[in-house]
């Protein structure tokens, strides 16, 4: 197959950058989107040019490090992947394909099709955990946890932090990302003892970060490549609302206004 | 001179641990907050211990090439993590536990590490659930299990087919804690390209920041390596891309012994390789194995048309298929362990049966399955195993059979250990994958995730105490030290030699140009004159390698091919070791299979006269053949039989 590739190509963050066109054939339909950018990076080097500089890892579909706006959509057109499971027979031959960074102002361009994404991080630092140490623990059955719980938890834990929910945001908002691990820990017993205090530093770092806000738009479940669900925002809302009025309880001394 | 001393405690196995933990140093809490250590990678070994170490009050220096220790590769194992918790009731116990692994790994691993390895895992479950890992449940809201290749009782913890996600995000969260905390500093997309001794103890690192390409150096009291498997060296594998060698390797050129290089793991059920542009092999979870069958046809005639695409596998009558691992192996059948598996599947392709267009493949087949429990059963069991093979090969494996191949998965040699995971340089520590210690020869599957939770949780914490107690009085190290000086400078030189070297060839080629090397003779079976020949084949790639690369960019700036050259570099002499490994081994154990020692019907012939020792190699030099040295391995508990999976 033959493609007709308009790139984002930028040195640095401080750089403008800018679309640049280039031509790949010979491409087996069975190559991944990223082994086609393999091949046209091959004829740059020959030709000594500087190959795209793109993030991945496991080329599996799930580290979350590729990311990629493919025709303006997250990780490309297929629905529940990741750019890196995306094949190129998904494609029509002779097609002219679109391919930028994430566009976020919470995540800068480091380089070409790379941004930062570690304001993910900060957020999970900021509470997306359970506060135990290592050792000294209760036995794992000592607390049952419901079966429909659990696999609830593990729906929403499944999130792989890769930010397209952010990227497909016309606000550029975390909420997928922030309720998806809401969810999984307020879902478990182990995770309920310190809920509260963790949604409200969750949202709070989320909100100091330069992200926007959530305007139930809906392109987040739309574009996420595992499939999270907006149910998941709902949860956080109510999980964020109760943590904020059981906050004033405890202000107002116990009354509730 | 290195001296391997494993050190374990003199007293009966089930008692070594605790005798340990009782008599081991510690250091105070005042005394931890003025103690470094460095951690180099985030996976479950690192992750684990970063978040460990810190919340014991160490300054933990973390490190990983990746944007964030999420994405480490542990993310990718899918099928489960052991731990000997008998919930099932079915007979499990520590040793039974400790019995199966020291067998997996066909006698060649130490007793005494694979015993504490054993007796900890029940804690790891523990742990994990009390951090939020959402392990499978049953109805009654206990955890379930299930059963893994090779073990007769279900032992096997899992979280859908993502169990290292999970695991990993669970060792992510509580090393998050402690970034939040302080007590961790993380220092991402950094490439580690040195170590630093100082009179003769590991004291720090030389990085590669590779956002802006600036050497940076880090120095602590001591510096432990969690930076996962070598499996990259045969440049298709299931590992990430950026998987490497290069930490590990420049520790052993600094004199940390390399124990067991050539022992690598095959997965037997993997998609096979579609073509020469190929970068990565996908691995498909071993519980497939559970309910597929695996066959191939019993006429050439019949594999040839299939592979011309003229005759579809359905078409193929039951009484032509050749379901040779239930042929062979009529006591294990589909579920013989995973080296038993792929070298039949190898064979029966060699043989000229195999089925995709190159002849790479064998079927697994569900249709029985699918016939017993319906689709709807093996579509809950399976399904985003089935969708995800559907999505890569384009065909559906409800209808028409899998394709699936071996491919390299696991290496189980690494950086010598002794029972405190202490490398032969003091003060250097290795855990998870990149040490040797608790795999043997063959890894079973769900040991690795167990082995890297247990170092990083439950045993360096405690070991490495012991050496920091004599480092209390030993101020913050400076890197203004002549060793760091000297370090930095020789990894810049060697990054402007490999950026002049101005050669027509991309890494990548030459990358994959080793990988088929590796492959074709030190893959899955091995022989004396082709082992002979890599060594050469080896050689020449080196000269070709010295004599250019091709790398555009700057070394100043972000340039993956850079970063890239420095890993094929180490692999390509990587390569040349687990050669000599291979070719030294004269005999056939686990994942290492010599041809010419082989029982009647085509089994590994184990000697355990001669060979019952871990091999350790020590670096000589650079024009040097590298020196071997063996540590005994003394079986005291268990007695060495052969296995058989008749
Ligand atoms: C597809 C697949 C499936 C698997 N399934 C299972 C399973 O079901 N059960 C099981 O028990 N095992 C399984 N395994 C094996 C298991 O996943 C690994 O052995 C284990 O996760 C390794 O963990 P680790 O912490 O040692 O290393 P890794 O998770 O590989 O982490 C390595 C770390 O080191 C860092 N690093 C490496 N090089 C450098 C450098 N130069 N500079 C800076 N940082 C560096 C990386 O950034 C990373 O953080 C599987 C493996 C694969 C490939
Ligand atoms: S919620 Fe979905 S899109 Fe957002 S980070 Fe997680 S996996 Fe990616
Ligand atoms: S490269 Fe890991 S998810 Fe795409």
């Amino acid at each position: 197959m033959k493609f007709t590739l308009k790139i984002w190509r930028q040195k640095n963050a401080t750089d403008k950058g800018g679309m640049v066109t280039y031509k790949v054939d010979a491409v087996s339909p069975d190559s991944s989107f990223f082994e086609m950018l393999d091949q046209l990076n091959q004829q740059l080097i020959g030709k000594g040019e500087d190959p795209v500089a793109f993030d991945h890892d496991c080329r599996e579909g799930i580290c979350g490090t590729c990311s990629l706006y493919i025709n303006g959509r997250p990780h490309g057109p297929i629905r529940g992947a990741t750019t890196c499971q995306l094949h190129m027979r998904s494609f029509r031959d002779g097609e002219t394909i679109y391919v930028e960074p994430w566009r976020c102002g919470a995540f800068p361009v480091v380089k070409d099709l790379i941004v930062d994404r570690s304001a993910l991080d900060t957020i999970i630092q900021a509470g997306g955990y359970i506060s135990i140490n290592s050792g000294g623990v209760p036995d794992a059955n000592a607390i049952p946890v419901p079966k429909p719980n659990a696999d609830s938890a593990f729906d929403a834990a499944a999130c792989i932090g890769c930010g397209a929910c952010v990227a497909a945001c016309p606000n550029a908002s975390p909420m997928l990302f922030v309720g998806a691990k809401v969810s999984h820990l307020a879902l478990l017993p182990q995770g309920r003892i310190e809920a509260e205090r963790r949604v409200q530093q969750m949202v709070a770092a989320m909100d100091s970060l330069g992200f926007g806000f959530c305007s139930n738009t809906y392109a987040c479940e739309a574009e996420c490549p595992k499939e999270i669900k907006i149910a998941n925002i709902t949860r956080l809302n109510r999980e964020f609302l109760a943590a904020k009025l059981a906050a004033e309880k405890e202000k107002n001394g116990g009354f509730t206004i | 001179m290195i001296k391997l001393k494993a050190n374990a405690p003199g007293v009966p196995l089930a008692d070594q641990w605790d005798a340990y933990k009782a008599g081991c140093k510690l250091v105070s809490p005042n005394n931890k907050r003025k103690l470094d250590i460095i951690v180099v990678g985030t996976g479950l070994a690192g992750a684990s211990a970063a978040a460990t170490l810190g919340q014991l009050g160490y300054n933990v220096k973390s490190f990983c090439y990746q944007d964030t220790p999420r994405r480490a590769h542990s993310i990718a194992a899918q099928g489960g993590i052991n731990a000997a918790k008998n919930y099932q009731n079915d007979g499990d116990n520590v040793f039974r536990l400790f019995y199966d692994t020291i067998k997996g790994g066909d006698y060649r691993s130490r007793e005494s590490n694979v015993y504490r390895l054993a007796s900890i895992s029940p804690e790891i479950i523990d742990l994990c659930v009390a951090q939020g890992v959402p392990f499978a449940r049953e109805y009654g809201g206990l955890l379930a299990n299930r059963s893994f290749g090779g073990a007769q009782v279900s032992r096997t913890f899992y979280a859908r087919g993502q169990t290292g996600q999970q695991l990993l995000i669970g060792a992510y969260s509580a090393m998050s804690r402690q970034i939040a905390a302080g007590t961790v500093k993380l220092y991402n997309r950094r490439d580690v390209l040195d170590i630093v001794i100082v009179d003769g103890k590991a004291r720090g690192i030389i990085a590669r920041n590779l956002v802006t390409g600036e050497i940076e150096r880090y120095s602590a009291h001591a510096v432990v390596l969690a930076t996962g498997g070598y499996g990259n060296v045969f440049y298709l594998s299931t590992n990430a891309m950026g998987s490497n060698v290069t930490p590990v390797w420049s520790a052993y050129k600094k004199g940390a012994a390399f124990a067991n290089p050539c022992f690598t793991q095959i997965h037997p059920t993997c998609i096979p390789v579609h073509g020469e542009f190929q970068s990565k092999l996908t691995l498909m979870s071993e519980s497939l194995r559970n309910d597929g069958r695996i066959w191939v046809p019993k006429e050439k005639e019949d594999a040839e048309l299939i592979r011309q695409k003229k005759l579809r596998p359905e078409q193929i009558h039951e009484s032509k298929r050749d379901y040779y691992l239930e042929r062979r192996y009529p006591a294990f059948g589909n579920l013989v362990p995973r080296d038993v598996a792929s070298r039949a599947a190898k064979e029966r392709c060699d043989a000229g049966y195999g089925v995709d267009g190159h002849g790479r493949a064998v079927y697994l087949d569900f249709s029985d399955a699918i016939e017993r429990l319906g689709r709807a059963e093996i579509s809950a069991r399976y399904g985003n195993l089935f969708q995800m093979y559907q999505r890569i090969v384009d065909d559906n494996p409800y209808r028409t059979p899998m394709m699936i191949y071996p491919a390299v998965h696991y290496t189980m040699g690494g950086l010598w250990v002794d029972y405190e995971l202490m490398t032969t340089v003091p003060g250097l520590y290795s855990i998870g994958e990149c040490n040797f210690s608790d795999h043997g020869a063959n890894r079973l599957g769900a040991s690795a995730l167990m082995q890297g939770l247990a170092d990083g949780y439950f045993v360096l914490p405690y070991t490495i105490s012991g050496y920091l107690s004599h480092e209390i009085n030993t101020p913050p190290i400076p890197t203004t030290l002549p060793e760091f000086h000297l370090a930095e400078r020789d990894v810049i030189d060697r990054l402007s030699r490999l950026k002049k070297s101005g050669g027509n060839e991309s890494v990548d080629h030459l990358h994959r140009k080793l990988g088929k090397i590796m492959w074709e003779y030190c893959g899955m079976s091995r022989n004396e004159d082709g082992l002979t020949k890599a060594l050469g084949l080896i050689a020449e790639l080196k000269a070709e390698f010295e004599a250019g690369v091709k790398i555009p960019g700057g070394l100043k700036e972000y340039n993956p091919e850079l970063e890239k050259a420095c890993r094929v570099e180490d692999f390509i002499e990587l390569g040349d070791l687990m050669v000599r490994d291979a070719l030294h081994r004269k005999e056939s154990c686990g994942g290492h299979f010599r041809e010419e020692y082989q029982t009647p019907d085509h089994e590994a012939l184990r000697n355990d006269d001669d060979f019952a020792y871990v091999a350790a190699w020590e670096h000589k030099g650079r024009d040097a053949a590298p020196e071997m040295h063996r540590e005994e391995l003394h079986f005291e508990t268990v007695k060495l039989t052969q296995r058989s999976y008749k």
